[in-house]
């Protein structure tokens, strides 16, 4: 039998519905996993055992009384600490958000409560999700499950190497230029990022707005639709939330939608350029393949334009994130320098260097430089218009296409430190993985095998178009179908088991 | 150069981020060669194209004009750094900088 | 001396009379105790986002719309930078290059002369809270009640040319806000704030001068007061050859004088980028034609009906529509009665009804006079059933107790005294106590009779006829 913390969301929801396992027993196994093992592997910035045991306990009584289970009913869920809860602190993996504990639950987290879920604490990751490696988090990097020596990708890192190790069985993640994506190709998990609006942002601390958008992670394609399903939809509370109703995300895993006959998937060269490791190619070559053998016609796509995103996203997202950091400040919440000064401007000149780390601050500089009067028009405002022509490009890929495939990630996982003294080079790393956020698409990452040079998982990635998260998700059930890289677990996780 | 040290400097100003002699160089470094990549989308045309400020068409949704849940004193201040008299504690304003 | 012409233009900020802030339902109430009034999003907690409010929107299409702006179908926010501990976010929401109305007018009357000021735009935007310096402390105190309240900023174009004229068209703001609905128009609450921009010029010189922005005034003698006072002192600066130095000056009121604000430690630069959190505002013709015919007949419209269908004289017709609540009060006596005389109700209402509410800083909607009481009131004065006189007691009487005028004048006896015998009589008596004065009159002083009028009705209580006294008076003196 497949050991607790093995099992998918799908298969816990139903045996805790069942009651043929208890909330309690599936939160215990994965709090004592997380014991073991994450001293090691850094995924946990806070581990809420109590609230989870309460929790996995409200939901087990609540079954026992005859309430309908929710959707996820006692799965063990991590939450990317961007996202704010109740009495829980929050910190963005800021040294600026120190002491802070939030008064309120963001919707995403409050739906996952509603739908059964425990969540049992939060999760590492780059400084206010900057970055794509989770070094830059202020409080130590995430190791890669798969191999420890290297990163697991960002910023959502700690989300992806504790679905990868087995620490949760569904962790969300927030996705501004990749971050579900690429820590999910770099980790061997599957990672969706919704259309944007799909998924309210309220309690979702910003970074860069207009590109935002929260996503499950997890070890099956199904699991994340059943996470979606119960996250998705219209909110009040966020004026750029999508009102449309939210499909039943989980047919779209079903048996029966797995034949693609008559699908159309595109492929766009300009996303098998120079720059992309050639182990990678081949394999995402192949899942490519695989999708055709399971009926789906391979068409050609054009987006001429990507070659511009990398551009663009820096601007749009720093210019953004410049602007919504600037309510740290050291008044209301968060860090405080000690001797601050006995002026106003002192004081926040100071908190703020000494809250910020050397990428958070690297980019309140480009983008607070970028909206200055004199460089607005070359830059912020240029780089929102070329954003459109990206749109565009996709627009006119979708009228002859279904679903784009690509790779998520040009490399697979790096060392821990290569490439922390180029910023630039990090850079490179999200650039199969922004044009989907400035377009606001939906778009996902699934395992598409390993490298055979030292075994590292890859990724290929499926954008659909606005709202076709349905679409994505039955191309990527369907390969995973036909596939076994989510079967296999990584060896250190696989030892270290309690 | 797309950058020089006084404006780094003086952009860290607007940012409110105190930065060392060291700081400023390596961002002055660090930012101009961004800058430099970023100068390829000077090249791009984009004559009558309307700039993309959301990812979605939306219009903006309105709400009712009713109280929601309101925070105590207590609860609002209870994160802060420092407080007195029910009022956010901040060391003293020197240049009047506001508007309205 | 070189004549010089003063230019200015005022960008009013009107808070908007709403029970929640404009992003969020914090309540927008003026006055609780600091920091009562907020929720996550005015502390700009993380992860918190604005969502617009609905009669906020309305309220500044209301605005735009007595203005005769034209108003944006697709209008945007956006985020202004700059760092200040009432300011949560590190930037204020406002509208910047798309707001949503321009183009308009403000009318008014300047000694009776109709004028028009431009309007450049109406844009919404958000309040800040307030930043207590205590004084001889090394620190500040800062309150978030209004941070968030929604204001809508009235900005003119630079068309007024003097303190005076400035004034009327603040008046003229706080008039069409409160006639609206959409302000309370209390400038000591800050409720309606308004800041100058001010230059001069030699008459005839069409460029602008260098201009000074001044704040801080916070009513209309101060309005007036701080652009009269920067007047002179830019008149003294360019006498004396000096420049006027472009900066912003905030008014002393107990000096009444201004001084430049503290000079920035580096120059303003708001960084303005549309609100990603907001998608634009949509604002559709069916929802412009609802609130337009929704909107009550604006002051200068129904003074003008006052004078020309009621025959008021402007100075009665401009009291009576000074407020929107005085004009119906108004309007309700003269409907009340259909022998009511439009110009002796305008007299009562404007007269004696607005002295006692004056005295008692009652606003009329809570007289305890009701326009149908004054109106029966009015009547028993045109039947002739008491005199003018007695009337204005019983309106006194009337206000401090509430009861009808009839009861009153029953329970007092104060019933005109028309009976000719009875007036008669009065008049002998009269006539007999004061045979100097009568052979005086006889003798050519007419101006006496007024003497003998006086002495009839101080022998009646009042209550004599006057008309029908002065006839027998001069019967019997003649
Ligand atoms: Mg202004
Ligand atoms: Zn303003």
């Amino acid at each position: 039998m497949t050991p607790l913390h093995w099992r998918s969301a799908a298969e816990i929801a139903a045996q805790v519905a069942a009651r043929e396992v208890s909330a309690v027993e599936v939160t215990r196994a994965h709090l004592d996993r997380i014991a073991a093992l994450d001293r090691r592997l850094g995924c946990y910035l806070l581990v809420d055992g109590d609230g989870a045991l309460a929790q996995a306990a409200a939901v087990d009584r609540a079954i026992a009384a005859g309430d309908s289970p929710g959707l996820l009913a006692g799965v063990p869920v991590g939450l990317k600490d961007l996202l704010v809860t109740e009495g829980v602190a929050t910190t963005a993996g800021s040294k600026i958000l120190a002491g802070f504990i939030p008064p309120y639950d963001g919707t995403a987290v409050a739906r996952l409560r509603q739908a059964g879920a425990v969540i049992l604490g939060k999760l590492n990751m780059d400084e206010f999700a900057m970055g794509s490696s989770t070094e830059n988090s202020a409080f130590g990097p995430v190791r890669n499950p798969w191999d420890e020596s290297r990163v697991p990708g960002g910023s959502s890192g700690g989300s992806a190497a504790a679905v990868a190790a087995g620490l949760c069985a569904v962790a969300l993640g927030t996705d501004t230029g990749g971050s579900i994506r690429q820590p999910a190709a770099l980790s061997g998990v599957v990672g969706l990022k919704p259309t944007y609006g799909r998924v309210s942002r309220h309690g979702v601390i910003a970074f860069a707005s207009s590109l935002d958008q929260v996503g499950p992670l997890a070890r099956t394609v199904e699991d994340c639709a059943l996470t979606l399903e119960a996250i998705a939809g219209h909110d009040p509370k966020d004026a750029t939330s999508i009102d449309a109703p939210v499909p039943r995300y989980r047919d779209a895993c079903t048996a029966a939608a797995a034949d693609l006959s008559g699908l159309r998937v595109g492929v766009p060269e300009e996303f098998f350029a120079a720059g992309l490791d050639p182990e990678i190619e081949r394999l995402v070559r192949a899942a490519i393949a695989k999708l055709a053998d399971l009926g789906a016609r391979v068409v050609p796509a054009s987006l001429p334009n990507s070659e511009h995103s990398l551009a663009t996203y820096y601007l749009v997202a720093t210019a953004e994130a410049s602007s919504n950091l600037a309510r740290y400040d050291g008044v209301r919440y968060g860090l405080r320098v000690r001797d601050p000064g006995d002026d106003l401007n002192t004081m926040y000149q100071k908190s703020r260097a000494a809250g910020f780390g050397t990428e958070v601050k690297r980019r309140i500089m480009l983008g607070t430089y970028a909206l200055r009067a004199g460089y607005y028009d070359a830059y912020y405002l240029r780089a929102q218009k070329v954003r459109a022509l990206i749109k565009r490009d996709f627009d006119r890929a979708f009228a002859t296409c279904d679903v784009i495939a690509t790779p998520t990630s040009p490399i697979p996982a790096f060392r821990l430190g290569d490439r922390t003294e180029d910023p630039l080079a990090m850079y490179l790393a999200d650039i199969y993985t922004i044009s989907c956020n400035l377009a606001g698409l939906p778009g996902l990452s699934v395992p598409c095998g390993f490298t055979t040079s030292n075994t590292l998982p890859t990724g290929l990635q499926l954008l659909g178009p606005p709202l076709g998260e349905s679409t994505v998700l039955r191309v990527a059930a369907a390969y995973q179908r036909a596939t076994d890289w989510h079967t296999r677990h990584p060896p250190g996780a696989e030892r270290s088991t309690p | 150069m797309k950058i020089t040290r006084d404006e780094v400097r003086a952009t860290a100003a607007l940012a409110r981020l105190a930065l060392t002699d060291e700081e400023i160089t390596r961002l002055t470094r660090e930012l101009d060669a961004i800058l430099v990549y970023m100068e390829k989308l000077a090249a791009v045309d984009v004559e009558g194209i309307e700039p993309m400020t959301h990812a979605v068409a939306l219009a903006c949704p309105l709400r009712e004009d009713a109280l929601g849940p309101q925070l105590t004193v207590e609860k609002a201040l209870a994160d802060a750094p420092a407080s007195e008299d029910g009022c956010f504690l901040v060391p003293r304003i020197i240049a009047h900088d506001k508007e309205a | 001396m070189t004549p010089y012409e003063s230019v200015i233009g005022l960008e009013c900020h009107v808070q908007l009379a709403t029970h929640s802030k404009i992003f969020s339902g914090a309540s927008a109430s003026f006055g609780g105790a600091p920091n009562t009034y907020t929720d996550p999003y005015t502390l700009a907690l993380p992860g918190t986002l604005p969502v617009l409010n609905r009669r906020a929107v309305a309220c500044a299409l209301k605005m735009s719309l007595a203005t005769g702006c034209t108003i944006r179908r697709v209008s945007r926010f956006a985020r202004k930078h700059y760092f200040y501990p009432d300011l949560p976010k590190g930037y204020q929401i406002s509208q910047y290059d798309e707001p949503i109305a321009e183009h308009g007018r403000i009318d008014f009357l300047l000694d009776g002369t109709p004028r028009a000021v431009r309007l450049t735009r109406i844009h919404m935007e958000e309040d800040a809270g307030k930043s207590t310096h205590v004084a001889g402390a090394a620190y500040s105190l800062v309150d978030l009640n209004r941070a968030g309240v929604p204001l809508i900023e009235v900005v003119s174009e630079p068309d007024l040319r003097s303190a005076k004229e400035a004034a009327e068209y603040l008046r003229a703001i706080r008039q069409l806000v409160r006639y609206l609905g959409i302000c309370d128009g209390n400038m000591e609450e800050g409720s309606l704030r308004c800041d100058a921009n001010v230059s001069i010029r030699p008459v005839g010189d069409v460029a602008y001068g260098t201009r000074t922005e001044l704040k801080n005034m916070n009513s209309f003698k101060h309005v007036q007061a701080a652009i009269e006072y920067e007047v002179a002192r830019q008149t003294e600066v360019l006498e004396s050859g000096q420049r006027v130095v472009q900066e912003t000056r905030l008014w002393d009121e107990g000096r009444g004088t201004s001084h430049p604000m503290r000079s920035k430690e580096q120059a303003h630069d708001y960084r303005y980028f549309p609100e990603p959190d907001l998608p634009p505002l949509v604002v559709t013709e069916a929802e412009i034609e609802a609130l337009r015919s929704s909107l009550p007949e604006l002051p200068l419209a129904r003074r003008a009906r006052f004078m020309d269908r009621l025959g008021l004289s402007p100075q009665d017709a401009a009291l009576l529509t000074a407020e929107r609540e005085i004009a119906d009060y108004y309007e309700q006596v003269v409907a009340a009665g259909p022998s009511c005389d439009p110009k002796r109700a305008a007299n009562w209402v404007g007269g004696e009804l607005l002295r006692e509410l004056h005295r008692d800083e009652r606003p009329i909607a809570q007289s305890p006079v009701s326009p149908t009481a004054l109106a029966e009131l009015i009547a028993l004065v045109a039947g002739g059933t008491i005199s003018g006189k007695i009337a204005k007691d019983v309106l006194a009487t009337m206000y401090a107790s509430g009861e009808s005028s009839k009861e009153i004048v029953a329970r007092e006896g104060l019933l005109q005294v028309s009976d000719e015998s009875e007036l008669l009589r009065v008049c002998q008596k009269v006539i007999e106590a004061n045979p100097k004065q009568v052979e005086k009159f006889r003798g050519g002083n007419d101006k006496l009779l007024g003497f003998f009028v006086g002495q009839a009705m101080k022998e009646t209580g009042g209550r004599a006829h006057p008309e029908r006294v002065n006839q027998i008076l001069r019967r019997l003196l003649a």
